[in-house]
């Protein structure tokens, strides 16, 4: 246990590493940021005497050097735009983010697997061909479309839900999040309920795959042998195998959902860090863009280790090694 | 021909709404992509043809609506059907191509994984890795903050997270057939790797490979849309079915809906029959595939 | 037939048990019939794809979509089964029969402890409180052979070898005392040293309980050493059956014979297997006449036109074919 927790250690630090090489280096070759922060007017003293603050007049592996010596110590730099430090620029938002997404999460989840159970469980039924067509439509479907329509409709139409920005927050434990006024919640929804279809289509789909390939077990036929309902079987002996793939795919999942919050504030005015990525994208925000990037690959590699874990929670057969 | 016809795979076929759907949507979809722009009266693109007079006509059987533009006009007087069958080329285009190129770049990197393995076998599998540990749209976004918009570069964003599948599927049938006595025997005998790849590896592998690159057309054009609707995909010359989603969502909350719910919906026709017809193959070429 | 019909447990009576697929209708079982007594042993013996393993399922009713049972009778104590209902099977499964599946390492729920999945039996069938399901559990696992038995209930299956597995599998299929347990390839996916250890433990639990078994599998050896009684089936119709020890001895079905001859003998010195030639056929069209003509080394022209029917060859033996082989007669 404590030689896997180690070899894990070492192999998450790896993929961060390899992430902060790959990020330094497009942001490297793409780009001139001394433009972003020297007046237009500048002269080439000026600009010269920016780089040097920059860092940017050094080699590259020098200027890498800096870089990641910097990340290490928690300093990101200063965002261009905003004049404060990058870290606490993404920071703030987080929690904006994090509570959207696992609101998204709660809701996809809660939707998903009972249908696919069912529809697994029924594979001819109407009714599951109805949810497996609704299912394909929701990973057909543009997310920031479904959006748009359920704010043209819902907000600007039916007038039910607020059309953009996160409401009043409440304070726990220090954190500022809108989970705690009714509010909040008002404002929370529609985006939550967009950003959470693509999620609840694949862990439906993942589900009922699940179901079906587990019916097929000599488990199931030899606990029907034993005198057991279709029923019992299905649902106390199905459900947890069936469920173990879902939980492989859940921290992808999350990771989707994450990714895809970027676009899902973008179109509520959610004030999350995805909307601050993607400003700073247009901004050319160097420092803002890189500690989003490498936030978001620290909180992914951390989600993996921790789904890692809960598998072995669920599946004896699985041993940390 | 005949044999195709009397085959399981065209008899299930026949049978099953959702694949001649699926087939139907995307067969359409190509013919009003290829033709369409010779049915419709205006090119979108040139100025010379708009009037601003006709600017924000509603659909035509609204009140106000106009019959030469039947799902109503943007801003500029652009006919949102005519603007739509030229994006969807840009989208249709983009999501082809992006996905031939994934696909020979993944397979080759893939044999080569297999073939040689060791490190080169170790260093691609590990990009491949953490690659896939990070959502595509996530890397897409990354690489075309840094390399600016153009449909160049949202081609080769596609592509940057599109190989790691094919790569991953190739590898490992190629490890599993030259683990294969009858190859061992025939790499001894000196048979070329190209022709163990042709006669051993490739017929293997089609199959899945066909599935994947059906399905990950219709995942292209969602992601392209992505990039195009925040801004970073295409540019505004050569607007795809996201850009124009885009510029509708700007006037969506004027109550002009339809400049932007139309060519959303253009986009959930064609993907939707693309992953219709995917699974249906899935399903039939491969079950064990998930 | 006529004589066993009263005090038989139970009778199979003309079972069909079709398949209906895109390919055509495979009718897996078509027109079985047989008899246990209690405390009987039968083997029910064939080559793979001859429709045994349909037969242990019809008789539980546990034939899935697209199979069906279109018609015969099971008769388990003179009640027949196939009309019996869904609600009755329940009750009848795994407390009047029972069944132990062939691979011990996929007929056990991978998630749930042993003692889970022994537990479960004895939570439908009877009305033990808690305390005493596990009492019975342990008894159970010792007798079957599982030493420090308390301690195993809370393993999970992976815990276990194949051979161990299976006799888990039997100790589950054993629990509620049933009348009848359908032993589908028992130890055909174990080693051979274990193969023995678990029919050996198979016989002796059997003979203490005095319940019949039907032991389904495609290797004669097994049956010859088990049975009392031999059912032949090809192409899911029976062709020969009759006491083990006459019917090896001298068995009167060339297709028989030939299952016979395909046992490895330890005495023969060059232990070439025969093997029957030909392979099962398309069991969706079979041709007319007798099915087993192709492979058949005595088939003759009346074969090819007419099916042969199950005919007594003395009071205790029949055979399905036009042209059996004496007593003594070379194949």
């Amino acid at each position: 246990m404590f030689g896997y927790l180690i070899k894990r250690l070492i192999q998450m630090l790896l993929v961060l590493w390899v992430v902060s090489l790959v990020v330094f280096l497009m942001m490297s070759f793409t780009g001139d940021p001394v433009f972003m922060i020297v007046p237009i007017d500048a002269t080439e003293d000026q600009i010269a005497q920016a780089r040097r603050i920059l860092g940017l007049d050094q080699s590259l592996p020098v200027q890498y050097w800096i870089f990641i010596t910097s990340l290490l110590q928690g300093d990101f730099g200063q965002s261009y735009v905003f004049r404060q430090p990058a870290l606490s620029l993404i920071v703030e938002r987080m929690p904006a983010t994090v509570e959207m997404v696992l609101v998204a999460m709660l809701i996809a989840v809660v939707v998903a697997i009972p249908l696919g159970v069912y529809a697994g469980a029924n594979p001819k039924g109407r009714l599951s061909r109805i949810i497996m067509a609704g299912s394909l439509m929701g990973v057909s479907l543009p997310g920031f479309w479904v959006g748009m329509v359920l704010i043209y409709f819902f907000a600007v139409y039916l007038g039910w839900f607020p059309s953009s920005g996160r409401g009043e927050t409440g304070e726990v434990l220090g954190v500022r999040t809108s989970l705690v006024t009714a509010n909040g919640w008002h404002h929370i929804i529609l985006p939550a309920v967009t950003l959470s279809l693509a999620t609840m289509a694949i862990l439906l789909r993942m589900t009922r795959a699940g179901m079906m390939e587990v019916a097929r077990q000599d488990y199931m036929k030899f606990a029907r042998a034993k005198g057991a309902t279709r029923q019992d079987v299905l649902y106390k002996h199905g459900l947890k195998n069936a469920l173990i793939p879902v939980v492989t795919i859940f921290g992808l999942q999350l990771g989707d959902l994450i990714a895809f919050a970027t676009i899902t504030e973008t179109i509520f005015s959610w004030p999350g860090m995805g909307k601050l990525l993607i400003d700073s994208i247009y901004r050319a925000d160097r420092p803002v863009i890189v500690v989003y990037l490498m936030l978001v690959a620290l909180i992914f590699v951390v989600i993996n280790f921790l789904v890692d874990l809960v598998y072995t929670l669920i599946d004896p057969r699985i041993t940390l090694k | 021909m005949s044999s195709f016809v009397q085959s399981e795979f065209f008899h299930n076929y026949t049978r099953s709404t959702s694949a001649i759907l699926g087939s139907a949507l995307m067969v359409g979809f190509v013919l009003a992509v290829t033709a369409g722009p010779f049915l419709v009266s205006q090119n979108p693109y040139d100025i010379a043809g708009l009037n601003l007079m006709d600017s924000y006509k509603p659909p035509f059987w609204m009140d106000g609506g106009d019959a030469r533009f039947l799902l109503g006009t943007d801003g500029q007087g652009r006919d949102v059907w005519a603007s739509i069958l030229y994006g969807a080329r840009i989208s249709l285009f983009i999501g082809l191509v992006a996905m031939v190129a994934s696909c020979v770049i993944g397979t080759f990197l893939g044999l080569v994984a297999g073939f040689y393995g060791g490190i080169i076998d170790s260093v691609i599998m590990r990009i491949a890795d953490i690659q896939l540990s990070f959502p595509s749209i996530l890397i897409a976004l990354f690489l075309m903050s840094a390399v600016g918009t153009g449909v160049d570069k949202v081609l080769i964003a596609l592509t940057a997270v599109g190989w790691v599948v094919y790569a991953r599927t190739v590898r490992g049938t190629t490890l599993s057939e030259i683990k294969k006595e009858y190859v061992q025997a025939a790499k001894v005998a000196g048979l070329p790797n190209a022709k163990i790849i042709r006669k051993h590896v490739l017929p293997n592998v089609m199959t899945p490979l066909i599935v994947i690159a059906t399905i990950q057309v219709g995942t292209f054009v969602l992601i392209e849309a992505s990039l195009s609707f925040l801004g970073v995909g295409v540019p505004i010359t050569q607007p795809s079915l996201g850009l124009l989603i885009k510029n509708g969502f700007d006037v969506l909350f004027s109550g002009l809906w339809w400049t932007s719910v139309f060519p959303g919906l253009a986009i959930m026709a064609l993907v939707f029959g693309i992953n219709l017809f995917g699974d249906f193959l899935r399903d039939e070429l491969n079950p064990r595939l998930k | 037939m006529t004589a066993q019909t009263q005090n038989a447990l139970l009778a199979v009576r003309d079972l069909r048990t079709h398949f209906h697929t895109f390919a055509g209708t495979v009718k897996a079982v078509n027109g079985v019939s047989f008899e246990i007594g209690t405390g009987e042993i039968m083997g029910l013996v064939g080559e793979s794809g001859g429709g045994k393993s349909v037969v242990g399922f019809s008789i539980l009713g546990l034939i899935d979509s697209p199979g069906k049972i279109e018609g015969g009778q099971i008769l388990l104590d003179g009640e027949d089964l196939v009309t019996a209902g869904e609600p009755r099977l329940r009750q009848i499964r795994g407390r009047d029969i029972s069944m132990v599946f062939q691979d011990p390492m996929t007929s056990l729920n991978p998630l749930h402890t042993v003692g889970q999945q022994m537990d479960e039996v004895l939570r439908l069938h009877t009305d033990l409180d808690a305390a005493a399901r596990r009492e019975a559990c342990v008894a159970m696992l010792e007798s079957v052979g599982i030493s420090r038995a308390a301690d195993r209930l809370g393993a999970y299956p992976h815990q276990f070898s194949g051979g161990m597995r299976q006799r888990v599998v039997i100790a589950i299929a054993l629990l509620a005392q049933p009348r009848l347990i359908i032993a589908d390839e028992p130890t055909t996916a174990l080693d051979v040293t274990i193969q023995s250890q678990i029919l050996k433990l198979m016989r002796q639990q059997i003979a203490a309980r005095g319940a019949s078994m039907i032991l389904i599998t495609h290797d004669l050896a097994v049956v010859s050493e088990m049975a009392d009684h031999i059912t032949v089936l090809y192409c899911g119709k029976v062709v020969e059956r009759g006491p083990t020890r006459a019917l090896i001895a001298a068995p009167a079905h060339p297709y028989t014979r030939g299952l016979i001859d395909s046992i490895p003998d330890p005495s023969n010195r060059h232990p070439r297997l025969r093997q029957i030639p030909g392979m099962v056929p398309d069991i969706r069209n079979l041709p007319p006449g007798c099915a087993f003509r192709a492979r058949c080394p005595r088939a003759q022209a009346l074969c090819a036109v007419e099916e042969p029917p199950l005919r007594a060859l003395n009071a205790a033996r029949s055979a399905a074919c036009h042209y059996p082989l004496q007593p003594g007669e070379p194949a």
